[in-house]
C-alpha cells in the first residue's frame, strides 16, 4: 500500500529525515515512536504532501502511484487521510458544511449517524476547529476521516488531550477506520500512528513499531515490546541498542 | 404616478439584475414593495397591517406630520449631495411607517433601478413607532450598459422605543455608476438598529457614511458589511455610532475583499456617557493586488465607556487551504470555500429569507470566482 524509500526531507532549509525506508502492506497498522523533535510528525506531512516539506531524494509510493510530488488534494483522491494534531480554524466555515464538501458522495443519513457516533451534533453549526477543546478537535478530525473514508489512514497523537472517558470512543472510532473489527486477512485498510503515550494500542490490534530518532529509524519491531523498553529505560536505550531490523 | 411599468415588464436581463439585490418581482415573501425607475415610482404596494409603505408625496398628502421628520435627522445643507437632493421640487423616494406594536415577519422591499436617467435621487423616511419590528431590504441596480450615472439616497430612520428596524442594502450596480448614500438613524430607548450592507459587483464609486445615533437608554445599533471590490470599483464606506445614553452599544462589521479595487473601511464609534460599549471589526482580504484601508477609529469621552476595534487585513493563510486539500478538495474550490466562510459574516435577528438572499448575492460572486 504505502511503500517509502530513502526519503531525505528538508523543511525551511534544513534536512529534518535522513533517508526513511519503511513499508506498510494492505491492512497493516504501524506505529511511530520517538522524541519530540525527532521528525515523526514531519514524516506524516510528507506523505500527506504539503507545501513546507520538500523531498529532497527518495521516493513515496502509495498502490503503485508515484505520489512523491502529487499535490494534496490528488493523494488524497487516492485515499490518503490525515488527521490532524493542531488544525487551522477557520472563521465561518461551518463543521456540517465541511462534512458536505469532504465527500458529496456520502448519503446525508451516514454523515449524520458518523455525527452522532462522535457526540458532535452540537458542533455542526460551529465554525470548524474555533474554539474546540483539545478533545473535540480530535473527535473533529475523526468524524471528517469517518466522513472522508481513506484507505491510508494517518493519526499524529490521536489520544492527547483527550479525557479519560473520551478516549474509549476515539480508540474504537480509530480502530473501525482501520476495519479493525473485521478479521485480518478482510482488512483493506491501512495506518501510521504516532503516539507517545502507546494508550491508544489498548484499542488497536498494531503490526510493527518503528522508533523514529533524530530523523533516522533506530529501531523496528514489535511496537509494545519496543513501548515497554521507552517506558522503562527511555530512548536512550534505543540509542544504545539501535536495533534495525 | 406610472401603473404601466412593473418590475416584471424590465427585460429579463434587468430582471436578472433586480433578483441579484435581493428583489423578488414576484413578490413572494414580501409584505411590500416599492419600485422606482429613474425617477419614476412605477409601483407601491403593501399588504402587511400596520404597516405604511407609501411614496414620498402620498406621505406627505395622507400624514401631513411626517413633515417634521423630514431632513431632522440629516441637516439639508450636510454636503453637496443632500443639497441637490433638498433642491429637488418633487421629492422621490418612499416613506415607511409601522405603527405602535405592528410586527412584520416577511420584508418590505425597496428597488431603486436606474435605467437612463443621469442622476436618481430618493428621500426615504423610515418610522418605526414604539415596539414596531420591520425589515426593509433595498435592491439597487442599473440597467446593463449604463456608460454614467449617479444616485443619490438621503434615507432617515427613526427607531422607537422597544422598535426594531433591520435594513439590509444590496448593491449591484455598474462599472460606470457613482453612488453616494446619506443615511442617518436615529435609535429612541431599548431600540434596536441593524444595517447590513452587501456589495459584491463593480461599481465606479460608493461613498458612503451612515450614522447610528443610540440616543435612549439601552438602544443598539449594529452595521454589517460584507463588500467584495473588482478592479476599478472605489468604495468609501464608513459608518459611526455614537452611544450617547447609558446602556448604549454598537458594533460595526466588515469582511471586505479586493480583487484589485479600492476600499476604504472607515468605522468609528464614540462613547460619550457612561455605561457603554462599542467594538469594531475589520476583517479584509487581498486577493489579488488592491487596496484594502481599514480606519477603525474609537473615541471615549467618559469613565465606564469601553470600546475596543480590531482590523486585521491578509490573504489566505496557506495552511487553511492544505487542510481542505488534504480532505480532497482541489486548491480553487478550498479557496473559494475558505472565502465563502470569510464572508459568512452572522447577522444576528435577520429573517431567513433575508439571510438566503444574501447568501445568494454571495453565491453568485462564488460562481463568478471572485
Amino acid at each position: 500500500m504505502l511503500k517509502i524509500d530513502n526519503l531525505h526531507v528538508e523543511v525551511g532549509g534544513k534536512e529534518i529525515l535522513h533517508g526513511i525506508t519503511m513499508h506498510i502492506k494492505p491492512g497493516e497498522t504501524h506505529v511511530l515512536m520517538g522524541p519530540n523533535g525527532s521528525g515523526k510528525s514531519t514524516l506524516l506531512m510528507t506523505i500527506m504532501g504539503f507545501d513546507a516539506y520538500h523531498v529532497t531524494r527518495g521516493s513515496i509510493s502509495f498502490n503503485g502511484s508515484d505520489v512523491t510530488h502529487m499535490p494534496v488534494h490528488e493523494r488524497a483522491r487516492l485515499g490518503m487521510g490525515i488527521m490532524f494534531q493542531r488544525p487551522p480554524s477557520i472563521p465561518g466555515l461551518k463543521l456540517g458544511k465541511m462534512l458536505d464538501v469532504i465527500n458529496p458522495e456520502k448519503k446525508p443519513e451516514f454523515v449524520t449517524a458518523a455525527v452522532t457516533r462522535m457526540n458532535m451534533e452540537e458542533f455542526v453549526e460551529r465554525d470548524i476547529n474555533l474554539g474546540f477543546s483539545g478533545g473535540e478537535i480530535k473527535r473533529s478530525e475523526i468524524l471528517q476521516m469517518m466522513v472522508q473514508d481513506p484507505s491510508f489512514i494517518m493519526l499524529d497523537e490521536p489520544e492527547s488531550g483527550v479525557d479519560l472517558e473520551n478516549i474509549h470512543l476515539m480508540g474504537e472510532s480509530i480502530a473501525r477506520l482501520l476495519q479493525k473489527n473485521q478479521r485480518f486477512i478482510d482488512r483493506k485498510n491501512s495506518g501510521l500512528v504516532i503516539t507517545h503515550t502507546g494508550y491508544i494500542l489498548d484499542y488497536l490490534d498494531v503490526d510493527k513499531g518503528h522508533v523514529m530518532i533524530n530523523g533516522e529509524f533506530k529501531c523496528h519491531g514489535n511496537p509494545r515490546e519496543i513501548l515497554k523498553l521507552i517506558k522503562e529505560k527511555g530512548y536512550k536505550e534505543c540509542l544504545s541498542c539501535a536495533k534495525i531490523l | 404616478m406610472h401603473d404601466t411599468i412593473q418590475m416584471t415588464d424590465l427585460s429579463d436581463d434587468d430582471q436578472k439584475r433586480l433578483a441579484l439585490t435581493g428583489l423578488e418581482v414576484e413578490m413572494k415573501n414580501r409584505s411590500g414593495s416599492f419600485f422606482q425607475k429613474d425617477q419614476d415610482v412605477c409601483h407601491i404596494t403593501s399588504d402587511c397591517q400596520g404597516i405604511e409603505f407609501l411614496t414620498f408625496s402620498m406621505a406627505l398628502e395622507k400624514y401631513p406630520w411626517v413633515r417634521d421628520y423630514i431632513w431632522k435627522a440629516i441637516p439639508k445643507d450636510k454636503d453637496k449631495y443632500t443639497k441637490y437632493v433638498a433642491s429637488r421640487p418633487d421629492p422621490k423616494g418612499f416613506v415607511i411607517i409601522a405603527k405602535k406594536g405592528t410586527k412584520s415577519i416577511y420584508p418590505l422591499q425597496a428597488c431603486l433601478f436606474m435605467s437612463d436617467s443621469a442622476v436618481q435621487h430618493v428621500h426615504n423616511i423610515i418610522i418605526a413607532e414604539e415596539d414596531s419590528e420591520l425589515h426593509i431590504i433595498s435592491g439597487c441596480t442599473s440597467s446593463t450598459g449604463r456608460n454614467s450615472g449617479a444616485h443619490l439616497g438621503v434615507t432617515e430612520i427613526y427607531v422607537g422605543k422597544g422598535a426594531k428596524v433591520t435594513s439590509t442594502m444590496i448593491h449591484n450596480w455598474g462599472k460606470n455608476i457613482s453612488v453616494f448614500p446619506r443615511s442617518v438613524a436615529i435609535v429612541e430607548e431599548n431600540g434596536v438598529f441593524l444595517s447590513n450592507y452587501v456589495c459584491m459587483e463593480p461599481v465606479r464609486k460608493i461613498q458612503m457614511a451612515p450614522l447610528c445615533q443610540l440616543k435612549g437608554e439601552g438602544a443598539v445599533g449594529r452595521f454589517s458589511s460584507v463588500v467584495v471590490c473588482t478592479p476599478g470599483s472605489f468604495m468609501d464606506l464608513g459608518s459611526t455610532a455614537t452611544l450617547e445614553a447609558k446602556g448604549t452599544s454598537a458594533e460595526l462589521i466588515t469582511r471586505a475583499i479586493t480583487t484589485g479595487g479600492t476600499i476604504l473601511s472607515r468605522g468609528r464609534i464614540d462613547g460619550l456617557v457612561k455605561g457603554t460599549k462599542g467594538h469594531i471589526e475589520c476583517k479584509g482580504l487581498i486577493l489579488r493586488d488592491g487596496i484594502i484601508h481599514a480606519i477603525p477609529e474609537i473615541k471615549g469621552d467618559v469613565v465606564d465607556t469601553e470600546l475596543s476595534h480590531e482590523a486585521a487585513v491578509g490573504k489566505i493563510a496557506r495552511d487553511e487551504i492544505e487542510y481542505l486539500m488534504a480532505r480532497g478538495l482541489d486548491e480553487e474550490t478550498a479557496t473559494a470555500t475558505i472565502i465563502r466562510g470569510f464572508l459568512d459574516v452572522k447577522l444576528e435577528g435577520l429573517p431567513d429569507v433575508l439571510q438566503n438572499q444574501i447568501n445568494a448575492a454571495i453565491d453568485a460572486a462564488e460562481r463568478s470566482g471572485f
